[in-house]
């Protein structure tokens, strides 16, 4: 795995929340919000993003360096205190990016309040349920083993291989403390807002929703069919790109990001 | 010191451990037969029955999804036992009260048995075991939240008396609570709870009174936990204070050392019940410290550095205790002065294929020839004037 950038890291508070907020580059604001494992921060993506915007990466509570207030229960809660965060940033005319968990949190975000943000893109985005009560949308991760998991987010399961006794404390702390994190947001209902789906329509930018195509989690059809709630959503597939396609295809993906950014810009 | 028997009501019958990934969860049930079921949950009733006539105390305890335990609900192989037995006291260890869904349910559970029982009843809180999320679908992150929510709930309901409360809480609302019956025992029956290894929590079970107990845990481990207990304790007398502290190893005496051994090893089949490594350790159920151990590989839940040695190294450590009724005996001194000493000697005196005939031999033998001893040897003083009334 490619060594990150070091970006400008503070803590802010907002309420009682101290809240981890990384800065890569400088341009227009990119809101970028992070997968659950904290990944997405670490690849060449967000330095190459970071050349034409700046990269803002706020931690979700619980995540990263960001405390957690036990009265932070669900993704709601996380999507209201991100729009505080917004408004204290004065960040205008966003472009709103969010991966796997942080995916979902960016449609939560951009149901409620678009004032801050012009564009937004989701990447296998956890956060709504598609079929009926006996269907498993979500493959369980918590319920199978490891490398079963490992074996459905990978396209090639050998690229989700990481060296955990090779990091140091402090990092495994955080990777410990973000699975904790995981877990208390998404347990039950599992890795969804059963209100979510009937709230999507209400996202009034441009949106781009990008699938890999091995991802083994979350299918391809529950992609469609997220993109499909949103009102004029652009639904793009990354070929032999499991549930984090941007860390498997970096440049397939940017192509078809920065495609849609360019387009957007376009038609704003 | 009290004795209590105890079985899980296991389901030995599974197939091979190497074939399967787990005995716990996700083990189909179509290897359960209910002919075997009802032969065995009759079998470990009657087993129950026995240790009244011995005159040992009752334990039972409730797992789900699982071949390790067929008790899936501790409270109605109690209230059988209310009324089948006559002078043991029942404990439940425990209802798991995170995993409930409604603790006034087990707050009249509980009032109507210890009536039937007329006061017989021990009421045991647990948080569960790890795995048990999975089953009851608790978030693992809040297991102990859950735990002291509902035990401050139930034992209102308990002890209210004029007529209806309410209650909004975090994960129970509640707008008309007034339960009929009220348990037989005033203000409520003795209160337990479980731990292993998180010392505020054991300070938050001494500071109200109740009895804590710990399961299948080596000694030293054992002494640093009761030590937590003690020094927190809201009893001024020591003697009190022992009363409260309950361990549970598992126990098998013999006539002969041979004989021991054979039941020893039959018995230590529930240390190795294999559990697939995702259900020992769901997200949060452990501290982050705990957890940083695991990615470096050095923690893999916590019991299973323990059990996967013998029974000789389970033995010197306290987990088991084994032999003819003299090395029994023998075995639980030690034990007791290891620890700073303890009230309760909760015994695993069954598990596995450890037959009924064995299981009655072992359990006859250590209370016609064991316990006395020990009722003797450890036998409560009187509480000194002031000390704190239970």
């Amino acid at each position: 795995m490619a060594e990150k950038s070091s970006g400008n890291v503070e803590i802010l508070k907002i309420q009682d929340i101290d809240l981890e907020v990384e800065r890569r580059g400088a341009g227009p604001p990119l809101v970028l919000l992070d997968d659950e494992e904290g990944l997405t921060r670490e690849s060449p993506v967000v330095d190459q993003l970071a050349k034409s915007f700046e990269v803002i990466i706020p931690s979700m509570p619980g995540f990263g360096r960001s405390s957690r207030p036990n009265w932070i229960e669900t993704m709601d809660d996380i999507a209201y205190l991100m729009l505080d965060f917004l408004d204290q940033a004065g960040v205008e005319d966003a472009t709103l990016v969010g991966f796997s968990l942080g995916g979902w949190l960016a449609a939560e975000i951009a149901t409620k309040n678009v004032s801050r943000i012009a564009r937004l893109a989701l990447v296998d985005p956890y956060g709504i349920k598609v079929g009926g009560p006996w269907d498993r949308d979500i493959q369980d991760i918590w319920f199978l083993t490891k490398e079963e998991v490992q074996a459905l987010k990978y396209a090639d399961a050998k690229n989700g291989d990481i060296d955990y006794p090779a990091m140091p404390d402090e990092k495994l702390e955080i990777i410990a403390r973000n699975r904790e994190s995981f877990a208390r947001f998404c347990w039950q209902p599992y890795m969804h807002n059963p209100k979510l789906k009937r709230r999507l329509h209400r996202i009034s930018v441009p949106t781009l929703v990008i699938w890999g195509a091995a991802d083994g989690v979350i299918t391809t059809d529950y992609g469609k069919a997220y993109a499909d709630e949103i009102p004029g959503a652009r639904f793009e597939v990354i070929e032999n790109g499991g549930h984090f396609p941007h860390l498997e295809q970096p440049e397939h993906f940017m192509e078809v990001l920065g495609g849609f950014l360019a387009d957007a810009q376009k038609a704003a | 010191m009290y004795a209590w028997h105890f079985t899980e009501m296991p389901y030995p019958d599974h197939p091979d451990p190497d074939t399967i990934p787990s005995v716990r969860v996700s083990l189909p049930n179509k290897h359960f037969d209910p002919i075997i079921g009802a032969d065995l949950y009759n079998r470990y009733l009657d087993e129950h029955m026995l240790a009244d006539e011995l005159g040992l105390n009752i334990m039972l305890n409730e797992h789900h999804q699982t071949a390790t335990c067929l008790d899936v609900a501790a409270p109605l192989a109690a209230a059988i036992l209310a009324r089948q037995t006559s002078k043991a006291r029942i404990c439940i260890l425990g209802n798991p009260m995170s995993n409930r869904a409604d603790p006034v349910r087990v707050a009249e559970e509980m009032a109507m048995i210890d009536c039937i029982s007329r006061g017989r009843l021990d009421v045991g809180f647990v948080r569960g075991v790890p795995y048990e999320t999975f089953a009851a679908n608790t978030n693992p992150t809040q297991t102990l939240e859950r735990l002291w929510e509902g035990i401050d709930l139930c034992l209102k309901a308990w002890t209210h008396r004029e007529g209806c409360f309410n209650f909004e809480g975090k994960f129970w609302h509640k707008r008309s609570v007034n339960i009929w019956p009220t348990p037989y025992q005033q203000p409520h029956p003795p209160v337990w709870i479980t731990g292993s290894s998180d010392k505020e929590n054991i300070r938050e079970v001494a500071r109200r009174g109740f009895t804590f107990a710990m399961f299948l845990q080596p000694y030293v481990k054992v002494k640093e936990m009761f030590d937590a207990y003690r020094e927190a304790s809201v009893y001024d007398d020591p003697e009190e204070v022992r009363r409260h502290i309950a361990y549970m190893p598992l126990v098998a005496t013999g006539d002969t050392e041979e004989e021991a051994e054979g039941f020893a090893k039959k018995v230590a089949w529930y240390l190795g019940a294999k559990t697939a490594p995702q259900f020992r350790n769901p997200p949060g159920y452990v501290p982050v410290s705990f957890n940083v151990s695991a990615l470096k590989g050095g923690y893999a839940g916590r019991t299973d550095a323990v059990r996967s040695k013998g029974i000789d190294y389970l033995k010197e450590q306290g987990v088991m205790m084994f032999g003819t009724p003299d090395q029994v005996f023998e075995q639980v001194k030690a034990f007791y002065d290891h620890v700073g000493g303890f009230g309760q000697l909760l015994m695993m005196d069954q598990a596995g294929h450890l037959s009924h005939e064995e299981t009655v031999k072992s359990m006859t033998l250590f209370a016609r020839e064991v316990y006395p001893r020990i009722r003797e040897e450890f036998a409560f003083k009187p509480a000194k004037k002031g000390a704190a009334a239970q």
